[in-house]
């Protein structure tokens, strides 16, 4: 038998899957005194290059509330010809394409290793990705230049049957019709008066069969290709297009002194949703929106154009100042909702050096599986390669992005699912599967995720509804199901199907197998998941106290200890982590909102809640390296007696990679050291870091803030916010002078921390 | 024969006449005085003498005519024998001129004379006239002389008429208008004192006139007779008067002969007199004593009265009568004498025909008198019983030369001569009333009704009958005026019958050709000064010159009266509307000078403090040149020392003639900031084109016309310099739902289309580049308009919206901050969803009832709200339409007829046919002078103020006029009232500012002053009106009032207000005539005929086949009418083209509208100022029709035509010369449509003939005066 370690990292190479608890308690009551959910994060589209998918359709179960896939679970009467549903226990036939089938001949979704499969199924016809730019146009010339440059680009990079509609808005909106000769012709809204999506489609002239358009030709509402003059494939407009972005201009209407130009961002992504759901309804597509400001007008506007009216800051939230934010939330939850629907995502390009409505806008992307990437300008390489990284390609020539998706899970009888956190919607679908208790976006066992990518990944949240008094059997094992409709980037259907098992445990006589199989990385994000999740509509502190309250009782139930000795609590070392990502969680900029702007916060949240463990336990615990010229680069603890005069060190926050060079290096470097030839090796030491960043770049999506600061830069700022500040200057001389550097904070240290918890943990009281 | 040439004797005569009165001043007058008075005086005697004969039997009036004639002339009861007396009358009497001197110079002066006649015509003669008229064709000879004598008289009538009625009118007023309308003379006057010759006679006239005055009415009728007789007359009357009241009236003629003047008039003897003469009565009365005075005559004074009334009439006669009328006052002044002395003698012509309107006397004398006048006049002339009459009156003998005068003397004469012949003069007076019926059954007259009843009076029924059939309220009328002449009527009746059976004669009613004509001939040749106080301006249809030298051309300004009340009682009294029509922008000729530009510096220009009137010459500078008063409002205001100059020894400023502002009526400032709009210098104006892409518009093929017209179009926008190119900016936009907005700027590789199809709340998508200088983006706007049939070319939207369209050109000016003018080319009724939005709501059946005015208003208030805020943009809206059904253009015309914009309206629009016609207009259209986000300001001195607006335009308070454009075309008139008494001596004054925005962007003030006198006497008043303008009034007013009334109270109240009009004329003015008689104001003499016009208008009488788009597009046109514009419409030109004189410039004189007067053999041309006919006759000569149409029969000839072939013979050349001429004069393009006789288009050709009934029951010429009269009657009753 392998470690839990071991097991835990194969399942999810495998199928993609990491789960709190490796164990199962057997009972609802032993599972709620587990104070960590038994729940998982699970990457549906995991990069699987050693799995080939199948040319054929899933088998079902003709249980019509079940219809589990066929899988390796399922106990199989090959000489009947016959599978029992390991979910709901019905016997089905196999269809008649399995007539072959044998202990021997086994289709691929019953061997072990499959127990992740993916099917390409043959549903309607294949419908193009649809690719739709919503411009801003109120930008500086240089700005407008780069991005027009990098969309003309981007046309490069889309597959040649992709269709395109570009929208440009300012003051106005412009749907620009791209098939035209000789004339271009565009369609205007004015970006004040909210339009009804029927209103859009008939002024866009997409309704009704028979009315014509200003050419006067009949428009067939579902000729998709007919229909929609405003999204024309790749390879035919590319000409086309290329000379409309190269013609934009900046919004040409005059913005008076101390006024912010007029965004009219709002009605422009009301549009595009309503075009897209006028003209291809459950296709795959993503509007994405390039802004340079805040929407200043009409619906969904977040700041009024006065200038003297500074955009909402967390002060502002909390003191209930904010006039535009519940309605523009409101505005922009309703649109998300309604390209969620239709299985449109959103991406949100916002570059600004001041905030661009990203607080409000976010859920746009949140439901819809769209991007958000946050920039100064476009003018600058984050952007740029950023945007390039979207269409990035994997080792099969295929777009890292899947359209449409629907997962739904299927659960044996002892549990049931609480919900869903991460980029996606409920679809409503209510099972025998679902939990009246929710957690995260719950009430279902279907939920839509719009725009997929390898790293997309979902926490999921279970309920053990077993009660205490109806022991399982032994060796009876609990599994899930996580089936997962997507469209393939090549226009291909396909279905996912991944099928899990754990075994049950009795809490009472097994607590220690069950803690031994605690997974405190998964548990972690899991957890931070759901604060996070609270934090959209709880206050922060009160998230704060629910998080260090479940930490507490945690420990309360795995610590060793004496009553009211704190010095005699000892964790195993399978949790022996988790009170430290607790620790940088509650410092984390997505629970912690000071020295942040709302939209940061936004955006942080909005990556953490998507993002696969690894990269999440890295925005909870930043990595950090170290560089000298003692040995290779090392990691170190994330802790201000890292911070070294001769070492370089290499921090990984996923959102800045930031290179420290110590108070000496710095003077050297100074110096110029490193030019000179005999100074080769401190050449190389300097040069290390910068290459191992560059590794990271390479594959971080979306690009990472790349900092190179010294000892005493501001940029330090990025470092010395993120370490523990073990020495601040409050203790800096009574922890002696050996090393470290000081922090100026009085937050507290983990050191601090750890006592505290210890204390209360132990404390009878508590 | 012999009627046409004394009509031609006649009326040339007249013409002679006229003019020398006019020439008269006071020169004249003594002169006449001198010379005449004696004559006159025995003449006065005779008259009275022969009165009293006369008022035994018509023989003695006729043998007074006669001995008037031979006395007077000496011998000539034929024509032969006018020449003679002419000769000597005319040249020395001028007398004979004086005749028509009266005609005239009552025309001038006392216009309202030459009215009279006609109303005597009308009244009297309708009867006689029409059975003249109609008489004569199935009389045969006798009635077509009389007509003709009628007609003679008719037009000479219109003299004579005028002469009369003047002569009548004066009398009331006369005393003061003479000496008014000496001093106005003076003016003419000295133009005539060259003719001199005539002078004498234009003295007596004049005194005529003022002792007609003074006397009674009779006084004018001398000035009728004046001419000839009247001289006598005048010498009697003013010996009569003399000796009658020598006291009183010695003053007053004293006054009158030489002081003329109207302040001499004003004596007091005479004023009361005057004031007297108001009241008939009262009138009478002087008269009568001066009369008794007069002595033997008196008696007949009673007939005097009526008399007068005729002799007024008759004075038109009196011009004959001059040669006649002397012979006549002397021989007829036996009857007339009565009359008025003085006057009388013409009065007896006048009466005479007065009495052969009658007919009564006619009758009895008639026959005798037709006989006469007949042999004189043509034969013809005697069948008819008003020749008859008239020649009856006039006795052959001395009516024959007469005879042209006879025409009316017919009238007159008849009546004059009925009188003679019957009742005496006396009888004439009421023979006028006589008329018959009416006098005969005077008593049944009262009776009205009793007219038809009277019928049984026989003689006068049928006259009446004939004549008023329709005639028949005339007759009423006159029977009600008759009542007093009852007596008289007693002795016409007998006589009436016989005359009475006719009809009135068409010819013997005013024509409107006839005072067109006589007008060109004496204003048309020397330049209009508009230097002296209230003159009046030559009619619309003179081609004049203006030289500005202190008014305002009547190319801006005309006024309605031009010598106003200085009372709102009088006003009240008159019910003459005080109006100006002001066309502020109007296109001069070339050889006269536009208003100078003038440029105060910074300060702007110098107002008058108080009432902000803007520097003028009415300014009076005092205290050295320190101070100036201002002419308006008396205020006093300080020079600023930049504009300080000295004055000279008259309190001139010394650089008066250096500034126009100080010597011209008519000048610019240049505004500074102040003026301007949020006191910003404003940007150029923009012209944007808004194109209808829908099917219909398509396939019409208007989209792809207006698109190629547009190339070359754009480069004719209007500029200032014609050497720099036009600061306006053009833009484009198409629509049908949706709007289509084109971005054309300059630097774009091809244009670009944006469609708002958010119609519910427009907004313009673009700023930049979508308003672009023409040269710049020259490219690619060819392109833009090559593409935009081809893109629609294939479309299948057929609706459209409207509403939007001119919201998304109002968002564009806005926009760019500048004023503009949008070209809306629209094709149906726009019922796609958007605000604005019309539902098909033509229902016929409303027509007629009191919810027809529902049909003329709003369908919504979306479009005044909208037109609101167009206005305050200073937002221009012109209208093309093409539809092809109902587009409820009273709806659609709502923005353009606020915002100072035009409608243009082609039905069933067809690429080929149509395109001419409406790419003309746009041209014109497109390239006019205009002015931008106008406001308009009419001062006033005190006393008056204006108080309603008529136009297309916005107003937002009670001052001031806002018009988003004004271009060269476009008119407002403007209504005063009075708030507080006028001054003799200021007159009143007006200045109209235009605060503009030039097409080049520069911001201006455009003043037009005007000065017009003021009276204290009624007659003044009606001396000098212009009916024109007056129509021109009455039209845009009851236009405005269909919007809220129904139609027929509009019609009542404006026929009322005319009856009232003419009632008070006739009752302060014309008080000595018979009640029976239709007098009317020289100036007015058209007033019922262009009235009717207005009447039997498709708006406000329509016929069956008139769509209600059509009436409401009518109606918004005629409110922005200039009167040169509402006469052709409303009295449609025709031109028998077949006497075109190849060789010269001259144009055949016009024909009425009648079909009476189309010649089967003749080619006539129809001008309405919106169409063009091309009239052929079933037997036009094939050789015409050769060289017009290229076709050698009458069926050949295309139907379909929409111009006449290019033939290379003088004549075809010619035609289209004129043709073009016609349509140069127009602000619309004239579309030519051929009409051959019999062919079904010749409804729609009859519809113009206004003097004829109309199929929808619009009532003729003839009917009409008779119903005119009849009220007139009942109101003075």
């Amino acid at each position: 038998m392998t470690t839990y370690q071991e097991f835990i990292q194969q399942n999810e190479d495998r199928d993609g899957v990491r789960c709190s608890w490796n164990l199962w308690p057997s009972s609802r009551l032993e599972a709620t005194r587990l104070v960590v959910p038994v729940s998982c994060l699970f990457t549906p589209l995991k990069e699987r290059p050693d799995l080939p998918p199948v040319h054929y359709e899933p088998v079902l179960c003709s249980r019509a509330n079940c219809k589990a896939v066929l899988n390796p679970l399922c106990q199989v009467d090959f000489r009947a010809k016959i599978w029992a549903c390991n979910f709901c226990f019905q016997r089905n036939p196999f269809p008649p394409s399995y007539a072959g089938i044998s202990e021997v001949n086994q289709p691929a979704e019953l061997m072990p290793q499959f127990s992740t499969i993916e099917y390409i199924v043959q549903r309607g016809p294949p419908t193009p990705l649809i690719f739709l730019y919503v411009v801003d146009t109120c930008l500086e010339e240089e700005d407008l230049q780069a991005l027009r440059e990098s969309l003309q680009m981007s046309l490069s990079l889309l597959p040649p049957n992709a269709l395109v509609g570009l929208i440009t808005f300012g003051r106005m909106i412009q749907v620009h019709e791209l098939s035209c000769e000789g004339i271009a012709k565009s369609y205007v809204f004015r970006g004040t008066k909210e339009l009804t999506p029927k209103q859009i489609q008939e002024m866009l002239g997409l309704m009704k069969p028979g009315v014509s358009g200003p050419h006067g030709q009949p428009l067939a509402p579902h000729d998709a290709a007919a229909s929609c003059r405003f999204l024309q494939p790749v390879q035919k407009v590319d000409m086309n297009l290329t000379d409309l972005l190269g013609e934009l201009q900046r919004d040409p209407w005059p913005v008076p002194q101390g006024k912010r130009p007029l965004r009219s961002t709002g009605i422009a992504l009301s549009i595009a949703v309503g075009l897209l759901e006028g003209t291809f309804p459950n296709t795959g597509a993503r509007v994405m929106l390039f802004t340079g400001g805040p929407p200043t007008q009409g619906p969904g506007m977040v700041v009024g154009d006065e200038l003297k009216t500074p955009i909402r800051s967390w002060h502002d939230i909390q003191k209930d100042n904010a006039r535009h934010l519940k309605k523009a939330t409101k505005y922009y939850e309703a649109l998300a909702n309604r390209a969620a629907v239709n299985g449109h995502s959103i991406d949100i390009y916002a570059c600004a050096l001041d905030q661009t409505g990203l607080l409000e806008m976010k859920c746009l992307s949140n439901l819809t599986g769209g991007h958000i990437v946050m920039g100064d300008s476009f003018n600058t390489s984050l952007f740029k390669q950023t945007f390039q990284r979207v269409f990035s390609k994997d080792y099969n020539g295929e777009f890292r992005m899947a359209f449409g998706g629907i997962l739904e899970i299927k659960t044996s009888r002892e549990l049931k699912v609480s919900g869903a956190i991460g980029p996606c919607v409920s679809l409503n679908s209510k099972g025998s599967c679902v939990s009246e208790n929710e957690l995260g976006v719950g009430g279902t066992c279907q939920w839509k995720i719009c725009s997929l990518s390898p790293s997309t990944t979902l926490a999921l949240y279970f309920e053990v509804v077993n009660q205490h008094n109806a022991p399982i059997p032994q060796g009876g094992r609990g599994a899930i199901q996580f089936v997962t409709q997507y469209q393939h980037s090549n226009m291909q259907k396909r279905i996912r199907v991944t099928t899990i098992a754990r075994n049950w445990a009795d809490a009472q006589s097994q607590i220690q197998h069950i803690e031994a199989s605690f997974d405190q990385e998964a548990a972690a994000v899991l957890m931070a998941r759901l604060g996070v999740f609270r934090a959209e509509s709880e206050e922060g502190p009160d998230v704060l106290r629910w998080l260090d309250r479940q930490l507490i009782r945690l420990c309360q139930k795995f610590g060793q200890f004496n009553k009211d000795d704190p010095s005699s609590f000892r964790l195993s070392e399978s949790l022996s982590l988790y009170p430290q990502f607790m620790f940088h969680l509650r410092r984390s900029p997505f629970l912690q909102v000071f020295n942040n702007s709302p939209d940061e916060s936004s955006y942080y949240r909005h990556h953490f809640v998507c993002q696969d463990l690894t990269q999440s336990l890295i925005m909870i615990q930043p990595i950090l390296y170290s560089y000298s010229f003692y040995g290779p680069p090392e990691p170190v603890l994330l802790d201000s007696s890292s911070i070294l005069p001769d070492r370089i060190l290499l921090m990984d926050t996923f959102f800045q990679l930031v290179i420290y060079h110590g108070e000496t290096i710095s003077q050297w470097r100074k110096a110029r050291y490193q030019d000179m030839a005999e100074y080769e090796n401190f050449k190389q030491l300097l040069q290390a870091p910068l290459d191992d960043a560059q590794e990271i770049l390479q594959t971080r999506f979306p690009m990472p803030r790349y900092i190179d600061t010294e000892h005493g830069g501001s940029q330090a700022r990025f470092l010395l916010s993120k370490v523990n500040p073990s020495q601040t200057h409050n203790n800096l001389y009574a922890w002696g002078q050996e090393s470290g550097a000081p922090i100026l904070t009085d937050d507290v240290s983990l050191q601090v921390f750890m006592d505290h918890l210890k204390k209360l943990a132990v404390s009878s009281s508590a | 024969m012999i009627c046409d040439e004394w009509r031609s004797r006649g009326g040339r005569d007249y013409r002679q006449v006229a003019v020398t009165s006019f020439l008269a001043d006071d020169v004249c007058v003594h002169l006449s005085v001198k010379g005449c008075q004696p004559r006159f005086r025995d003449e006065l005697k005779m008259n009275v003498n022969q009165q009293p004969h006369m008022a035994s039997p018509y023989g003695q009036p006729q043998s007074g005519y006669q001995g008037y004639q031979q006395t007077g002339y000496g011998n000539q009861h034929v024509p032969g024998g006018y020449p003679t007396p002419y000769a000597p009358y005319n040249g020395p009497a001028s007398t004979y001129q004086p005749g028509p001197p009266q005609g005239y110079s009552p025309y001038a002066s006392f216009s309202s004379k030459a009215l009279a006649t006609n109303l005597v015509s009308d009244l009297s003669s309708p009867s006689p006239l029409d059975l003249g008229m109609r008489g004569p064709p199935t009389s045969g000879p006798p009635p077509v002389s009389g007509t003709q004598a009628y007609s003679q008289f008719g037009q000479g009538d219109t003299q004579n008429g005028p002469p009369p009625m003047a002569a009548l009118q004066q009398r009331p007023s006369v005393s003061q208008q003479y000496t008014h309308g000496t001093m106005q003379l003076s003016g003419p006057q000295s133009s005539f004192n060259q003719p001199f010759g005539a002078p004498p006679t234009s003295m007596q006239q004049m005194t005529n006139q003022m002792s007609g005055m003074q006397i009674g009415s009779t006084v004018p009728s001398p000035a009728g007779p004046g001419y000839a007789p009247p001289t006598v007359s005048q010498a009697s009357a003013s010996a009569a008067y003399t000796p009658s009241a020598p006291s009183s009236f010695a003053p007053s003629s004293a006054v009158h002969s030489q002081p003329l003047p109207p302040d001499s008039v004003a004596q007091t003897a005479p004023q009361p007199f005057y004031g007297a003469p108001p009241t008939p009565p009262q009138p009478f009365p002087g008269a009568a004593p001066p009369f008794s005075a007069a002595g033997p005559a008196q008696p007949p004074a009673p007939p005097l009265g009526s008399q007068q009334s005729f002799s007024q009439a008759h004075p038109p006669s009196q011009p004959q009568f001059t040669s006649a009328p002397p012979p006549v006052s002397t021989a007829s002044y036996g009857g007339p004498p009565p009359t008025t002395q003085a006057s009388h003698p013409r009065a007896p012509p006048l009466t005479s025909q007065p009495s052969t309107f009658s007919g009564g006397p006619p009758p009895t004398s008639s026959p005798s008198q037709y006989p006469q006048p007949m042999p004189q006049q043509p034969p013809v002339s005697q069948p008819n019983p008003f020749h008859s009459g008239p020649p009856q009156p006039t006795t052959a003998a001395g009516f024959p030369p007469q005879g042209g005068p006879p025409l009316r003397v017919p009238h007159p004469g008849v009546q004059g001569p009925p009188m003679t012949s019957q009742g005496p003069p006396t009888s004439q007076t009421n023979h006028v009333a006589p008329p018959q019926p009416g006098m005969l059954p005077g008593p049944p007259p009262v009776n009205m009704a009793g007219p038809p009843a009277q019928p049984s009076m026989q003689g006068y029924p049928p006259q009446q009958n004939g004549a008023f059939g329709q005639v028949r309220g005339p007759q009423p009328g006159y029977v009600g005026q008759y009542p007093g002449q009852q007596s008289y009527v007693a002795q016409p009746p007998a006589q009436a019958p016989a005359p009475a059976p006719k009809r009135l004669d068409p010819d013997s009613i005013p024509s409107p050709i006839q005072v067109i004509e006589d007008d060109k001939l004496n204003k048309g040749n020397e330049p209009f000064v508009t230097g002296v106080r209230g003159q009046v301006p030559p009619l619309v249809t003179t081609k004049f010159q203006v030289k500005d030298q202190g008014n305002a051309s009547p190319r801006f300004i005309r006024c309605t009266a031009y010598n106003m009340p200085c009372t709102s009682d009088m006003a009240k009294q008159s019910q003459v509307p005080l109006a100006a029509v002001i066309k502020p922008l109007a296109t001069l000729p070339l050889d006269e000078n536009g208003p100078y530009i003038v440029d105060h510096g910074e300060s702007g220009p110098i107002r008058c403090n108080r009432c902000k009137a803007y520097m003028c010459p009415y300014m009076q500078f005092i205290e050295g040149g320190r101070r100036f008063q201002c002419g308006f409002c008396s205020c006093v205001t300080e020079v600023p020392p930049h504009y300080f100059q000295h004055l000279d020894h008259t309190g001139k400023r010394v650089d008066c003639y250096d500034r126009p502002e100080l010597s011209m009526g008519s000048y610019e400032f240049l505004a500074t900031v102040d003026y301007c709009k949020n006191n910003k210098i404003p940007q150029p104006p923009a012209f944007i084109f808004l194109i209808d892409v829908s099917y219909n518009a398509v396939k019409n093929g208007m989209v792809a016309i207006v698109c190629q017209e547009l190339k070359t179009l754009l480069d004719y926008l209007p500029r200032e310099n014609p050497n720099v190119a036009s600061n306006i900016r053009v833009g484009f936009v198409t629509y049908n739902k949706v709007l289509h907005f084109y971005n054309v700027k300059a630097s774009l590789a091809q244009p670009q289309m944006m469609v708002v199809s958010d119609v519910a709340d427009m907004f313009v998508p673009l700023l930049d580049g979508f308003l672009v200088n023409v040269a710049e983006s020259r490219v690619v706007i060819e392109s833009l308009l090559d593409q935009i049939p081809d893109m629609f070319a294939d479309t299948r939207e057929t609706e459209t919206v409207f509403g939007p369209v001119i919201q998304a050109g109002l968002e564009a000016l806005k926009a760019a901050d500048c004023a503009g003018k949008l070209f809306v080319f629209h094709s149906s009724l726009p019922i796609a969803e958007a605000p604005g939005k019309l539902k098909n709501r033509e229902d016929k059946k409303l027509v007629g009832t009191d919810k027809e005015k529902s049909l003329f208003q709003a369908q919504v208030s979306f479009y005044s709200n909208l037109a609101k805020e167009c206005v305050a943009q200073g937002c221009c809206v012109d209208l093309f339409l093409f539809p092809n059904q109902y587009v409820d253009v009273a709806t659609l015309g709502v923005v353009p007829t606020s915002t100072g914009g035009s409608i243009y309206k082609y039905t069933y629009f067809q690429g080929q046919a149509d395109q001419e016609r409406f790419l003309n207009d746009l041209r014109k259209d497109v390239q006019k002078q205009m002015g931008f986000d106008a406001v308009m300001r009419v001062r006033t001195s005190t006393g008056i103020r204006p108080t309603d607006f008529f136009g297309s335009f916005y107003m937002s308070n009670t001052t001031d006029v806002e018009l988003a454009g004004l271009d060269c075309d476009k008119t407002v008139t403007v209504e005063f009232k009075h708030d507080d008494k006028l001054s003799e001596e200021t007159g009143a004054l007006m200045q109209c500012a235009v605060l503009y925005t030039s097409c080049s962007g520069q911001r201006r003030l455009r003043v037009h002053n005007m000065a017009v006198n003021c009276c204290t006497q009624l007659a003044d008043l009606y001396r000098n009106c212009e009916t024109d303008t007056i129509i021109n009034y009455f039209a845009k007013y009851a236009y405005r009032g269909v919007l809220n009334n129904p139609t027929k109270n509009v019609r009542d109240s404006l026929i009322n207000q005319c009856a009232q009009i003419l009632a008070c004329y006739r009752k302060n003015c014309a008080s000595p005539s018979s009640a029976g008689q239709l007098i009317l104001p020289e100036c007015m003499k058209l007033l019922p005929v262009y009235l009717n016009c207005v009447l039997k208008s498709d708006i406000l009488h329509p016929g069956a086949d008139i769509s209600l788009d059509d009436r409401a597009y009518l109606r918004q046109l005629v409110s922005a009418m200039d009167v040169a514009e509402s006469h052709a419409f409303f009295y449609p030109r025709l031109l028998p083209v077949h006497k075109l004189n190849v060789e010269g410039n001259a144009l055949p004189v016009a024909v009425r509208d009648s079909e009476e007067r189309l010649s089967k053999g003749g080619v006539y041309l129809l001008e309405t100022g919106l169409n063009l006919f091309l009239w052929v006759g079933a037997n036009a000569q094939q050789e015409l029709l050769q060289n017009i149409f290229g076709a050698p029969a009458f069926s050949q000839i295309d139907p379909n035509m929409t111009s006449l072939p290019i033939l290379d013979n003088p004549y075809s050349k010619r035609l289209r010369e004129i043709i073009e001429s016609f349509r140069a004069q127009r602000s619309r393009y004239m579309k030519l449509m051929v009409v051959k006789q019999e062919d079904k288009l010749e409804l729609i050709f009859k519809h113009f003939l206004v003097e004829d009934k109309n199929n929808s029951g619009g009532a003729s010429y003839v009917d009409f005066l008779c119903h005119m009269h009849k009220e007139i009657r009942q109101l003075l009753s």
